[in-house]
């Protein structure tokens, strides 16, 4: 299988692991000239550029970039800017690579990003237990401002912008941008109703845009490029390349860098060195833990956003490829994800709050033999009413997109394995009624 | 590293975002289920649909909080909208079409019920929202009849007591934020939060730290479930047993709308009313609580007699007799002067006015006090330009002059925090030290005791555009001057502390009139009808109306028999008179002058040289102790009738249980005494004083027994400014009749009360069951009511030396009162005596936090332990008056303007 990586956000810390985030080797090799070349264009010119590029947000929804940009409400000020680097979608290990390895990108992106939105403090909230990569982004930042790349009248163009690094406690719902902006306010995260928007009301009720660390990542690669070379990669509405982390049973687990539009079988087979151990694959999930699963049969799909969701009613999500190979217990694989969201569950809305705990004690009863015929049938039916529908795009009856994720895992078990679990309920014969004390 | 010494930028002061509203015309009509309904552009949804009367469920959206769409139980169809909405945060706008029946929703309501039972314990049986409970009520309407749910339930310890007057139960709590979002947005004081995540989610306080908040007990009432419950009402009744009565709270003057419910003849529980001008549903603990007091075992049942030395129970007759004996005596002996009344302010309008009418149209005396030298003086509480409550959320600008409102007026101490938080109102505040609303002022302005009135002086320039060459005063004053020239600055004005000269207030107020037109105070007047028994005479130099002797005498010569022609003694001066023997017959109207004078040694002196005492009231306090006959008092909640807030708002008092004993309305008790000093006042039922007050007192003019009983929200004085504002019939009818929502005003009716059967048969004083009598019509003009010139005394505040520290003396909520410490789930949570000072001085007085000291005046000395606290400045030590044994009195002479204190540590 033919693949090749498309390495832009990764060609520094590919080509140097050593020494990739040290000041000295980001200069050698071009950081911040498109930060230079930046701060002379207008600030309209830059989001132009960054929509013309077709930038789609890394984080997981696929938002437009520069479009949500142009959702700030013309002449109110203070703006800010934040930087989501709390990745914590399970088997996602991109945005921690870009951190680690090359924070120099990172600042001139969010620098470019503040100069065309005209914020003058961004914060870059790290996940908590990001503890090397809040180190090197300490230092990257403290030889940033020394150089005048951050700060007071950066390269002298009387522009200011301060960056605070902030690091999270540990929790998955401070990955939404409402719950980030909470969380950095010093709440609870907990998701804000919306509207408002963070664009109009955001970060202390002022305009905010929240950008992932791979999005902003990109932007000094679109002023290089310019947004039409960079529209030029990648497929349709899928422009550009993604960092893809590919984990499971598969030979080469780690993160590829690729043009969007590559197979998953490019991807799994071709770069990830395809399942390991000589068995056979039993199904992957494209995009972390919150998309719905795909099977083998869908490996010479195209990785495009929108394909994914209209075609495969899954999503590329936050480009986490899971793999699992043919020994795998999808319940099992279903309990630990649906475990996963319950244990993440910030506890506002009381669908999310109280359903997804319920799916996880009726999947760890399945997965332990006390499944009864009906479970199946329920778990769909009160599912229901958290995603009404079921399916991608979602519908909610939550606040945020956890609610919807908590039942991906029952979709993806009940759309491919429904046989397999029915025979294995009934092989059981669990009592009708029963309590079953689920472990925390 | 995150560059630190680089400056931030000033973070925007209020950082609470609001839901956005679309562009459109204002009045707008949408669509509810088929039918048309109109509304205001920006309501909310669930309002909307609400007041049209489609009852869409909920259980976190609380209507005087902001909306955080946790519960998801209003999801309604929005046309055009992707996916359904929570009602309770989407606004109305122009053509909107909404579904709040279809199917979908249907669905996801039963769903939403289905998930908040999985983990419900169900124990309704023994719950205390057991028949009163949303989500039974919710579930019975819009639940899905059986449970899917096999797995064992999420399990807590429970109840916890999170302070001393609540509990939780972990397991019933539904997560929806009432409590904490009240905590937090309402009173400010955010010590209740979620803690863990998902399923685990629970309600915690910190670590180790109870929430102690004066306004804990409304978390309890606004609370969906039983997972709140306050120690006074835990398993005392149920629901479907309580009879309710609709009331106004008398444990301060804000005069708080309430539903008061009792069961088997003892009340237990009351429930803020939600009206708009008064106090938005919300009560404070001590109010809430205070109903206690009512049913304890110290209460005096039956009228007594000094015989040998001792307070024996007698007859009514006996005791009638002996005291209108003693009246007339001292009348025959010394002249109508040496009868005194002391008191008054804490029972009904009826109360005061045949107490007045008693005192000064029938013995002549006009040395009438119902305040104990603690309060305001007359003039200025009837005098002054009047706010209302409501003028607060209106001002162009707020003027705290005056104690620590979270201490004396606690409810309206959250009306002002709301003004300035959410209203933006500039609350500007002039304190010898800081208050509870410190945090929510624009600025707090400190003032030496004793020296207000010198940085109001500059306020009022600062406010005319002058340089004072303060600079925190001249930016509070253009704060004042950048509001609305249309709207009022309200002067929140009382006396901040006992040790100090009330003219130092007075001058204070005086030079604030210079405002002109724009300024209009509310005086903080601290017992419950206060300013009622001001407006009908219970003061010297005033007749019943606002009206004084000189302006009044012809006018209530058509209506009593005589009156007074000097203006008689004050409190001051009936204590200091009687000390010199000159009192021949002294009444204590439910006043306990020990306690309550600042100075208890001219207090003490005071009573023991009048010759004859009758005591009037509940309790037989110190002060009544020394009495020769003991005429005891229904009270509160066993009494109908009127009282009058600090806005001068005459509010009805509902009659909800009988009393045990035979103790008597205090009107009627005048009534009695006047019969046997040979005056018939003739008055058998309350409406017939009511209506007595509205003939003679011109202030209560129009202010009829058929208008009390009818008013919603009650009548401001005088009627003929305030007529816009009243309402006879509820603005809103209410959808539902859960305790756990906003309870509209008028909802509940007295009529449960009038129809119950009371224990004694003694339904005479019930205001409903007779129709009132034909005012007569009187053909003389009614007089011009009071207005204060703004004349006042001259007040001399000495320099205070560099070894002293100058006293304030402020009352804190729960003082040693009768109506705390005779509510034992109140009594527990009186401070200790302690005084307290900045730390530079503790230090400099060389004693550890919490040691001892010695502190003297020329008054006398105490020991009692000091500590540090932030709100006080350098210079100025503070003690909390009226708490038990020794204390502020026994070191205060009101003689002097100021108190000065030397401190020395105690080894």
């Amino acid at each position: 299988m033919a693949a090749t990586e498309t390495r832009l956000l990764t060609s520094r810390l590919r080509d140097h692991p050593d020494d990739s985030w040290t000041m000295e080797r980001a200069l050698a090799t071009g950081a911040y000239d498109s930060l230079r070349r930046a701060i002379t264009m207008e600030p309209d010119a830059i989001v132009d550029e960054v929509k013309t590029s077709g930038l789609r947000g890394r984080g997981g929804a696929g938002f437009g970039a520069g479009q949500k940009w142009s959702f700030l409400p013309q002449g109110v000020f203070p703006r800010y800017l934040c930087v989501n680097g709390d990745e914590g979608e399970p088997s996602t290990f991109k945005d921690r690579m870009l951190i680690e390895g090359d924070p120099h990108q990172l600042i001139e992106g969010a620098v470019i990003t503040a100069y065309a939105i005209q914020a003058k403090e961004a914060f870059i909230y790290l996940r908590g237990e990001f503890a090397l990569g809040a180190d090197r982004l300490d230092e990257a930042l403290r030889d940033a401002y020394a150089a005048n790349f951050v700060g007071k009248s950066i390269l002298g163009s009387g522009f200011d912008v301060e960056i605070v690094v902030h690091r999270g406690a540990g929790s998955y719902i401070a990955g939404d941008e409402t719950g980030l902006m909470e969380s950095l306010e010093g709440e609870r995260a907990m998701p804000r109703i919306k509207p408002p928007f963070p664009a109009v009301q955001g970060l202390y009720a002022a305009p905010t845009i929240v950008n992932n660390v791979e999005t902003l990542s990109t932007v000094p690669h679109i002023i290089r490029m310019g947004g039409e070379s960079y529209a030029e990669l990648g497929v349709g509405r899928s422009t550009g390349t993604r960092i893809f982390s590919v984990s499971g049973h598969v030979a080469r687990p780690g993160n590829y860098e690729v043009e969007l539009g590559t197979t998953f079988r490019e991807l799994i087979e071709g770069l990830a060195g395809g399942v390991c151990n000589g068995k056979k694959m039993k199904f992957f999930i494209p995009g972390g833990a919150s998309a719905p699963w795909l099977m083998p049969e869908h490996l010479d799909s195209p990785m495009d956003m929108d394909y994914v969701q209209d075609e495969l009613k899954s999503m590329l999500g936050s480009g986490a490829v899971m793999v699992f190979d043919e020994t795998t217990d999808p319940v099992r694989i279903a309990w630990r994800l649906a475990k996963f969201f319950a244990h993440e569950s910030c506890g506002k809305c009381t669908p999310c709050r109280e359903g997804s705990s319920w799916i996880e004690k009726v999947l760890y009863r399945i997965a332990n033999d006390l499944g009864r015929p009906e479970d199946l049938d329920l778990l769909l039916d009160f599912g229901n009413n958290i995603v009404p529908g079921l399916n991608a795009p979602f519908s909610q009856t939550t606040i945020c997109a956890l609610g919807p994720s908590t039942m991906s895992p029952v979709v993806g078990l009940v759309r491919w394995f429904r046989s397999e679990v029915e025979a294995r309920i009934d092989a059981s014969a669990a009592p009708a009624a029963m309590n079953v004390d689920v472990p925390s | 590293m995150t560059n630190r010494d680089q400056p931030m930028s000033q973070w925007p002061s209020t950082h609470e975002f609001v839901i956005p509203v679309a562009d459109g015309p204002d009045e707008v009509t949408v669509t509810i289920d088929g039918a048309t309904v109109r509304a205001q552009r920006g309501e909310l949804l669930i309002r909307v649909a609400q007041d049209s009367g489609t009852y869409i469920p909920r259980f976190c959206y609380h209507e005087r909080m902001k909306p955080v769409g946790m519960c998801r139980m209003c999801l309604v169809d929005v046309e055009g909208m992707h996916g359904m909405q929570i009602s309770c945060a989407t606004p109305v706008v122009d053509g909107m079409v909404v579904d709040t029946q279809s199917d979908a929703v249907k669905e996801v309501q039963s769903g939403v019920l289905e998930f908040l039972l999985i983990n419900h314990p169900l124990d309704c049986p023994v719950c205390d929202r057991g028949g009163e409970c949303p989500l039974q009520d919710q579930t019975l309407a819009f639940g899905p009849g059986e449970s899917r749910f096999v797995e064992e339930k999420r399990h807590f310890a429970k109840p916890i007591p999170i302070s001393e007057l609540i509990l939780l139960d972990r397991e019933r709590c539904i997560q929806c934020a009432r409590c904490t979002r009240f905590a937090s947005e309402v009173a400010g004081e955010p010590f209740i939060d979620f803690g863990a995540r998902g399923a685990d989610t629970e309600v915690i306080t910190f670590p180790g730290e109870a929430y102690d908040s004066y306004f804990s007990g409304n978390i309890v009432q606004i609370c969906p479930v039983g997972a709140l419950t306050s120690q006074p009402y835990r398993f005392k009744a149920r629901p479907w047993d309580l009879q309710t009565t609709e009331t106004s709270c008398t444990a301060c003057a804000v005069g708080c709308r309430g539903a008061l419910d009792s069961s088997s003849n003892r009340l237990v529980r009351l429930l803020g009313v939600d009206s708009e001008p008064i106090n938005h549903g919300w009560l404070c603990d001590k109010g809430r609580f205070s109903y206690e007091a009512v049913h304890s075992w110290r209460r005096v049942r039956n009228p007594m007699i000094r015989k040998e030395g001792e307070l024996v129970e007698c007859s009514w007759p006996e005791a009638l007799d002996a005291a209108a004996d003693g009246l007339r005596s001292a009348v025959e002996s010394g002249g109508p002067e040496s009868v005194a009344v002391l008191g008054g302010a804490r029972g009904t309008n009826e109360d005061a006015y045949v107490w007045a009418r008693l005192a000064k149209g029938v013995i002549g005396t006009d040395s009438v006090d119902a305040q104990l030298g603690d309060g305001l003086p007359a003039r200025l509480a009837l005098g002054l330009p009047g706010a209302t409550i409501a003028d607060c959320d209106r001002a162009a600008g707020i003027v705290l002059l005056g104690p620590d409102l979270k201490e004396e007026l606690s409810v309206l101490a959250l009306r002002v925090k709301r003004a300035a938080d959410e209203l933006g109102v500039p609350v500007i505040e002039i304190s010898a030290r800081d208050s509870g609303l410190s945090r929510d002022a624009t600025a707090t302005l400190h003032a030496p005791p004793g020296e207000q009135s010198t940085v109001a002086a500059k306020l009022v320039a600062a406010i005319g555009g002058a340089a004072t060459g303060d600079p925190d005063i001249d930016a509070a004053g253009a704060a004042l001057a950048a509001g609305d020239e249309e709207r009022p600055i309200v002067v929140i004005i009382g006396r901040p502390s006992l040790a100090e000269s009330p003219d130092a207030t007075t001058q204070a107020a005086s030079e604030l009139l210079a405002l002109g037109d724009r300024v209009r105070f509310l005086t903080v007047l601290r017992r419950s009808n206060v300013r009622g028994a001001l407006e009908l005479g219970l003061t010297p130099g005033f007749l019943p109306g606002r009206l004084t002797l000189d302006a009044g005498s012809s006018w209530i010569g058509d209506h009593w028999d005589t009156c007074p022609q000097e203006t008689g003694r004050d409190a001051a001066g009936i204590l200091s008179a009687a000390a010199d023997g000159a009192i021949g017959a002294l009444v204590l109207l439910r006043a306990d002058v020990l306690a309550d004078f600042p100075d208890r040694d001219r207090a003490r002196a005071g009573l023991a040289g009048a010759a004859f005492v009758i005591a009037v009231g509940g309790f037989v306090t110190d002060s009544a102790e020394q009495a020769d006959v003991f005429l005891p008092t229904t009270t509160w909640g066993e009494e109908s009738g009127t009282t009058t807030n600090i806005e001068g708002r005459v509010l009805t008092l509902a009659r909800s249980v009988s009393p045990d004993g035979t103790p008597m309305p205090a009107w009627r008790i005048a009534a009695e005494l006047a019969q046997r000093l040979g005056a018939d006042f003739d008055l058998e039922h309350v409406s017939e004083v009511q209506d007595e007050i509205a003939r003679v007192a011109p202030s209560f003019a129009g202010v009829d027994a058929d208008l009390v009983a009818r008013a919603i929200d009650g009548a401001v004085l005088p009627k003929a400014d305030h007529e816009s504002e009243i309402h006879l019939v509820a603005r809103r009818i209410p959808v539902t009749d859960m305790s756990w929502e906003p309870i509209p005003p008028g909802a509940r009716s007295s009529d449960d009360a009038a129809t119950h059967p009371s224990a004694n048969g003694d339904s005479d004083n019930d205001a409903d069951d007779t129709t009132p009598p034909e005012p007569a019509v009187s053909t003389r003009a009614i007089p011009e009511l009071y207005r204060w010139d703004g004349e006042t005394g001259s007040l001399v505040v000495a320099a205070r030396d560099a070894y002293a520290l100058r006293l304030v003396a402020g009352r804190v909520a729960y003082d040693a009162g009768c109506t705390v410490t005779e509510s034992p789930s109140l009594a527990a949570l009186i401070p200790d005596s302690v005084l307290l000072v900045n730390r530079t001085d503790r230090e400099r007085i060389g004693v550890d936090d919490g040691g001892e000291v010695r502190v003297t005046t020329t008054r006398g000395s105490l020991t009692l332990p000091i500590r540090t606290d932030r709100a006080t400045p350098a210079g100025i030590a503070f003690l909390a008056f009226n708490q038990a044994g020794p204390g502020a009195a026994d070191l205060i002479d009101i003689a002097e303007a100021v108190t000065d204190l030397r401190v020395e540590s105690v080894r």
